[in-house]
Parts: C-alpha cells; structure tokens; sequence
C-alpha cells in the first residue's frame, strides 16, 4: 500500500536526532517480548505484523513511538486473527488505566515456555522454491504498480531500471503471507538501482541503492 | 539495561507508598493482551521474563565485532564471510541467525550503509537491537536519498570518488558492514581489534578510528 510507512526518499524530517537507546521505559521490552512470542507461537506471522502498522491512520502513524506502533499491531493482529476481542481487550485495558500498579496476570508454564523455545519463524530461504527467471547481471525494472494491500515494494523504485545483483534463493512472499495467503515461495534478488536512475539530478554523489526485491516485482528491461 | 526514562514508574517495587503514575493507553493495552494471552493459555509468563531477560543480556554489537575482527585477521574466513555470512558467523561462537544475513566490504572505493525505509529491519544476530535513531524517520527517509549528507552527520566524510551503496533491507535478509580497518592496528589481537569496532561502523555511519583516536 502506498503508505506513510514508505519513507525512503522523503523530505522534511530534518537531522537525524541521536537517540542511542533501544528501550525508554520498561513495558517495551515486554512489548517486544510479547510481538515477538505471538509470532513464535504461530498467532500471526511477521508480514500481518508490518501490514497491521502500515494500516495506522498516517498521522497516528507519525505522533506514535515506535513500541506504541508495534503495540497498536499487535491488538490489531489478536483481533483480526481472532484471538482476542476487542471488547475483552477494551474491558481489561480499562481495569489496567484504573489500577496502573496492578501488575499483568502471572501464569507461568514450563510446556508452553519450552514449545515457545522453537522459533517457527520462518526468515530463511525455503529449500524448495521455483526455479529463478533472473541472473546477476541481467537488466530489469521494477514495475510500475500500485497494490493496496502489503509490499515490500517500496514507492521511490517502482517504474525504475536496476541489474541483478545476487540472488538470494526463494523467500515467503509478503504481498500473500501478510493476507492469510501461503507461504508462497517466490525468488528473491539484491537488485542494485543506480542513484541517479532513482533520485535524477538530485542524486547524492555516486552510488546505488540496493533493495531486495521478490521475481513478481520486477520485469525485463526491454 | 540501565536505559530507563527518569520518569518510569518506581511503583514496581514499591507498593502502596505513593500515588503511581498514571499509564499511556498503549502500556495499558500492552498489560491487557500480555494478560489475555496468558489467560487463555498461548503464551506464559515465565517465556515472556525469559525473553525480556534476553534483550537484557544481550551482548549487542559485540557479537557483529567479533566477526569484524576475525575478518581483519583471516583472509578465509572474509572470504567466507563476504561469499554467505549468514551461517559463518558462528566460527565466532556466535548464536545461529534467524536471517539471512550478507556481510559487505567497505574498502577505499567503496562505502556501504544499512537502512530499513519501510520499517526497521536491523541484524540483530549480529548487532542485537537497534538505537532509536536507526528507526527514526529521519534515517529512514534520508539515508537512500542524501546519504552523504547523513553521514556528514555522523562526522564521516567521504572522497567524491567514493561509491555509496546504501542497502535497503526490504526483505528478511540482513546487513553486516564490515568496516576498514584502520592504520596503525598491526599487531593487535583478535579481542584487541574487537574492541575498536563500533557498532555504528557495522551500520556503515562511521568508520573506525585508529586506537589512538578511539581513545579519546
């Protein structure tokens, strides 16, 4: 989707503001804990998580900390997956605003605990994916499309020429796990843009930017 | 971690002696899918401490430094590293990555940086979890556009003739820079090489400076 996540390439962020932490308060590590978790536990996978953020509203998008966006997917994701209600999370969200010091609810579990410990995540290559069409060296451009739904087809290289760099093997395709569809395996390529076939006459210098890009987002350069 | 905010709540150990602050929306939803989800018996409490302990434990970009070193010092193993990382990086002790992950050269010619544009994509097997200024939008949106100009910010200038290749992580592949290594290190040790690589350097805004330098 043509999203405001999509930001390589705008202007008007000014200077990058050295902020060295990873945490500012301790329920985001939890937060973490529990994005993480709910993907280990095959409650949702990791391409409905950044398609749930992408759908934020854009100016709740930009006024929301990074943990308040990764929490605001997570409800979004344990509702649409059917996990949680959103009546339940309502209720139990207002018990929590009332009480702040109540801590969450205790359970520990050492068979849940030890079936967590095998990550399912599915992040490498898949063994048994199509043949790829594309070589390094060959010429291609990244289509000029404009899906609704999750891509990890950023805006500022559709419509662009760039070569095959490498080829990475077949990978998940988000475009299909992130709506409930796969996982479909799909050749994916290091494809390297030239800075000024991406950026024109505004162009920093030599150099390229180099995307990984799946088979069905690229054609040919004829 | 010692990365708190000086406003987090101290109510946690410390029942009842004052008033608690009040919570964000997002850290009260936060509690109430955390206690949802234990509730009906998908995740549990000790799995969540653990995890949370790990972030706490975890070494960072000392482990990606390791790497860096034993590049310095081993032609094989760079030519390993530079061919597939992804399952090389444990000849350094390191923990098997979730990603794959593809380890770039920075040489006189050439300078690589890391960003995510989309959203914060970052090798954690290597450098553990990212700053916030790496999942600022300021990063993100400038770092494929103006690169030289961010990393004239971080205090890194480069030649003209110099290549940048800015790596945009759109997919689950990872970036490790493997920086220059500076004059002056002849002689030193894997551990000492180790603690001159800087995780901005493994990110590719920096480069690391020579012991003399990363003294100061």
């Amino acid at each position: 989707m043509n999203g405001v996540h999509d930001m390589g390439g705008m202007h008007g962020f000014g200077p990058v503001e050295r902020d060295e932490l990873t945490f500012h308060h301790e329920w985001e590590k939890r937060q973490h804990a529990l994005s993480a978790l709910t993907r280990t536990a095959g409650l949702r996978n990791i391409d409905e998580g950044r398609h749930a953020i992408e759908r934020m509203p854009p100016a709740a998008y930009l006024r929301a900390t990074y943990y308040e966006r990764w929490a605001a997917a997570l409800e979004t994701n344990m509702v649409e997956n059917g996990v949680l209600t959103q009546a339940e999370i309502d209720a139990r969200a207002a018990q929590f605003a009332a009480d702040p010091s109540a801590a969450p609810t205790q359970r520990p579990n050492p068979q849940i605990t030890a079936r967590l410990r095998a990550d399912r995540s599915n992040l490498l290559p898949v063994a048994d994916g199509p043949a790829p069409r594309f070589a390094p060296g060959d010429r291609v451009r990244a289509k000029n499309v404009n899906p609704e739904g999750h891509t990890r087809l950023p805006r500022y290289a559709r419509g662009k020429r760039a070569t095959i760099e490498r080829v990475h093997g077949s990978h998940v395709l988000p475009d299909a796990h992130a709506h409930g569809r796969g996982p479909v395996p799909e050749p994916l390529y290091s494809v390297r843009f030239d800075a000024a076939e991406l950026w024109g006459p505004q162009a920093d210098g030599r150099g390229s930017v180099y995307l990984d890009l799946w088979e069905s987002y690229l054609e040919e350069d004829t | 971690m010692s990365h708190d905010h000086p406003h987090e709540h101290g109510h946690d150990h410390d029942h009842g002696h004052h008033r608690p602050d009040p919570l964000t929306p997002a850290e009260a939803r936060a509690k109430a899918i955390e206690s949802l989800l234990v509730e009906k018996g998908l995740l549990s409490t000790d799995a969540i401490d653990a995890q949370v302990a790990a972030y706490e434990a975890d070494i960072g970009p000392m482990k990606g430094a390791k790497v860096v070193a034993r590049a310095w010092l081993d032609p094989d193993f760079k030519a390993r590293l530079l061919a597939d990382a992804t399952h090389v990086i444990e000849e350094v002790g390191l923990a098997p990555s979730t990603n794959q992950l593809v380890a770039v050269e920075n040489t006189p010619a050439v300078h690589n940086l890391v960003v995510c544009t989309l959203c914060s994509c970052y090798p954690w097997a290597v450098l553990g979890l990212p700053p916030t200024w790496y999942k600022s939008f300021a990063y993100r949106s400038r770092a494929v556009i103006e690169p030289r100009a961010v990393l004239q910010e971080f205090g890194t200038a480069l030649d003209e003739s110099t290549e940048v290749r800015v790596w945009d992580s759109s997919a689950e592949v990872r970036y490790l820079v493997v920086p220059e290594r500076p004059a002056g290190t002849e002689g030193l040790t894997e551990d000492e090489l180790a603690a001159l690589v800087t995780r901005d350097s493994m990110i590719g805004v920096a480069k690391v400076k020579a012991p003399a330098l990363a003294a100061r």
